[in-house]
């Protein structure tokens, strides 16, 4: 007779199959805990989990929004995996994303009237910058002050989100806005170009598809990549190695804050063509789900940003069409997570049951 | 300067530093007992939207906060499962705690929002707020199981050996944690505000957590840290109050700028936090077997 209850025995080998199937199971396991809810709340699941998770994308508008949300959340999250994998918590994504919109819509701002070729790269650049620049915060006060970087990068988010409120009330806002909190719009050369007529989709996630190859390409042949993981997976072994930590969290909070700068950046040039308050539906913190989801690899946070992207649209048409609010995507991601991490177990113990007689 | 307004000031600092006491408390609990828990703030909105629906429906002040109270366990014990039973990673499992916190709060408070209530007198609970930081402060230092709590924080491996459960210990101290900040949270939606409106707790469980450092894991310091940040908090609302010709959103950032200066001046001295953390904090206990 078996006992009852399986008990966990460390692996002396963490199993790759696990490490490709924990994100699958987390995913069934939240769509399965995602109809009890709709249950609860009085909704036929299966009409509901269609409206949510088929029905945002069953046009080619559809499709052309889900890649339009996933390109931020893609983009953000690569940028996340050169911290994590070092085990540097930067949280303060949105704040660097919001500090990429600053620099590189202060520059569309400044331009509003300047048609030129140069404008967009320009914006491009100013963007990555400006995220770079509020990344490195927190990387100075924890190599230099020893500080928390959870903390630090967390409070800089409310920080930047003031600072780009200020500008669109004060001196950036529209003079012919009507008093609205927002700015001037930007020329038709500083706008990210579509790429197909009539959908929303644009040449950010170019942008994005390009650096995220240029990561794996850092990932896996360079020894950069190489010390990132290194350190992460044991920072004595980094250390005897003789590689520098400074160096490595230095270079990883810039990178990651000049990638969520180029986001906002694309966001406020795409989708919105102007400045003002609510740039990003938290496009930082939940590509932090996204960068976990994909296991901080490549590829898996490409199809990671497609699947929490349709949590967004669900989310809307959920709104719309069930009167469910919105916020609902947001149990859905959190409950993704939860599932992730709690699976995660089965990465590095299995469950075996003992036998009792 | 007269003394009826030093007096008002004082009071609005005591009313709105209470919040910050109950869950820097909770908070300093938890990691003293090892784990790191960075869903304050979702355990907080939890809190805040639960007491709110509660008293909108009952109308009772006691339901209210039993209920809210009852959210915050059952928060911190989906917390404490993952990081204790299936040994996640507790940075991470934090995160998704608040993630999920936010979007539960605003899905479930969403008709809520501007529906008038009876505020309460807080006086009660700014008295019972001093009284829980020397009540854990005596715990710790005073009693031996306050003692084998701090044992299990340091060093989770010797507390084994020595035949104590590090999981039953670490498992109450979450849930404590838990139900402080879920009172934290319905104090914001029922004393302090008193209305529900999402996301209210506006980044106060962040600074709790930084709060615990500040203290550098020593209860009262938690008081003294909560008045400084209560402190900036309700100056900068006075000078933007004033009108100076100085933009609003200066001041605003104030509480977190202060917040960040502060855990630099703190963190900068590397020894005393290495003496000060718990040595487990964050380091999952596997028991083998």
């Amino acid at each position: 007779m078996n006992s009852l209850f399986p008990s966990i025995v460390s692996r002396s080998q963490s199993s790759g199959l696990m490490n490709f199937f924990v994100p699958i199971i987390s995913i069934v396991l939240t769509l399965i805990t995602g109809s009890i809810i709709f249950i609860l709340l009085g909704f036929d699941p299966v009409y509901a989990l269609y409206t949510f998770f088929i029905s945002p994308i069953s046009s080619t508008y559809g499709i052309s929004e889900l890649f339009v949300k996933a390109t931020p959340l893609a983009l953000i999250a690569i940028g996340l995996s050169y911290c994590f994998k070092n085990n540097i918590y930067n949280i303060g994504a949105e704040g660097q994303l919001t500090m990429g919109a600053i620099f590189g819509g202060g520059i569309g701002i400044l331009f509003h009237d300047t048609n030129a070729f140069w404008l967009l790269p320009l914006m491009i650049f100013a963007g990555a910058i400006g995220g770079a620049l509020w990344g490195l915060i927190p990387a100075i006060l924890k190599t230099k002050f020893n500080t928390n970087e959870i903390l630090t990068s967390l409070m800089l988010v409310y920080v930047a989100l003031f600072i780009l409120d200020y500008l669109v009330v004060g001196p950036w806002k529209d003079p012919f806005g009507y008093s609205f909190p927002k700015s001037r719009p930007f020329s038709e050369s500083g706008r990210m170009p579509l790429l197909f007529d009539g959908l929303r989709v644009h040449f950010g996630l170019i942008i994005t598809l390009f650096l995220i190859f240029v990561s794996w390409f850092i990932f896996s042949k360079t020894i950069f990549g190489f010390q990132l993981k290194v350190s992460g997976y044991s920072p004595k072994a980094a250390r005897y190695a003789g590689f520098n930590q400074t160096t490595l969290v230095f270079f990883a909070f810039a990178i990651c804050g000049a990638f969520a700068g180029i986001a906002g950046l694309a966001e406020v040039s795409g989708p919105i063509g102007l400045l003002y308050r609510d740039i990003s539906p938290n496009y930082g913190f939940t590509a932090i789900i996204v960068a976990f989801l994909g296991r901080l690899h490549p590829i898996g946070i490409i199809f990671a940003s497609l699947v929490i992207a349709l949590t967004y649209l669900g989310a809307e048409d959920a709104q719309l069409f069930l009167q469910i609010p919105s916020a609902v995507g947001f149990i859905f991601q959190g409950l993704v997570l939860f599932y992730l991490l709690g699976a995660e177990l089965l990465i590095n113990y299995k469950l075996t049951y003992k036998k009792l007689l | 300067m007269n003394l009826d307004l030093i007096l008002g000031i004082l009071q609005i600092v005591l009313i709105a530093t209470t919040p910050l006491v109950f869950a820097g408390i909770g908070e300093l609990v938890t990691e003293k007992s090892g784990v790191l828990n960075l869903g304050v703030e979702g355990m907080m909105l939890v809190g805040a939207v639960s007491a709110f629906i509660i008293l909108v429906i009952t109308g009772s002040y006691f339901l209210a906060f039993f209920v809210s109270i009852l959210s915050g366990i059952i928060m911190s014990g989906l917390f404490a499962f993952l990081v204790l039973f299936l040994m996640s990673n507790q940075i991470a499992t934090g995160l998704a705690l608040t993630i999920f916190g936010i979007g539960l709060s605003s899905m479930l408070g969403k008709q809520y929002i501007g529906t008038p209530i009876d505020g309460l007198s807080p006086w009660f609970f700014v008295i019972f707020s001093f009284l829980i930081v020397f009540l854990v402060s005596y715990f710790f230092y005073k009693t031996k199981a306050g003692l084998i709590l701090r044992a299990v924080g340091e060093s989770h491996n010797s507390a084994h050996a020595l035949g104590y459960s590090v999981i039953k210990i670490r498992f109450l101290s979450i849930i404590f944690g838990g139900s402080m900040c879920a009172l934290a949270g319905s104090y914001i939606s029922i004393c302090y505000a008193p209305m529900w409106q999402e996301g209210m707790t506006a980044g106060r469980g962040w600074i709790a957590l930084a709060l615990v450092v500040f203290a550098t894991w020593k209860p009262e310091r938690v008081l003294i840290g909560a008045y400084i940040f209560g402190g900036v908090t309700i100056l900068q609302m006075n000078l933007q109050a004033l009108g100076l010709r100085f933009p609003g959103q200066f001041f605003s950032m104030a509480p977190y700028v202060a917040t960040i200066i502060v855990l630099v001046l703190i963190s900068s001295n590397k020894l005393r936090i290495k003496l000060s953390a718990p040595a487990s904090l964050t380091i999952p206990f596997y028991k083998g077997r």
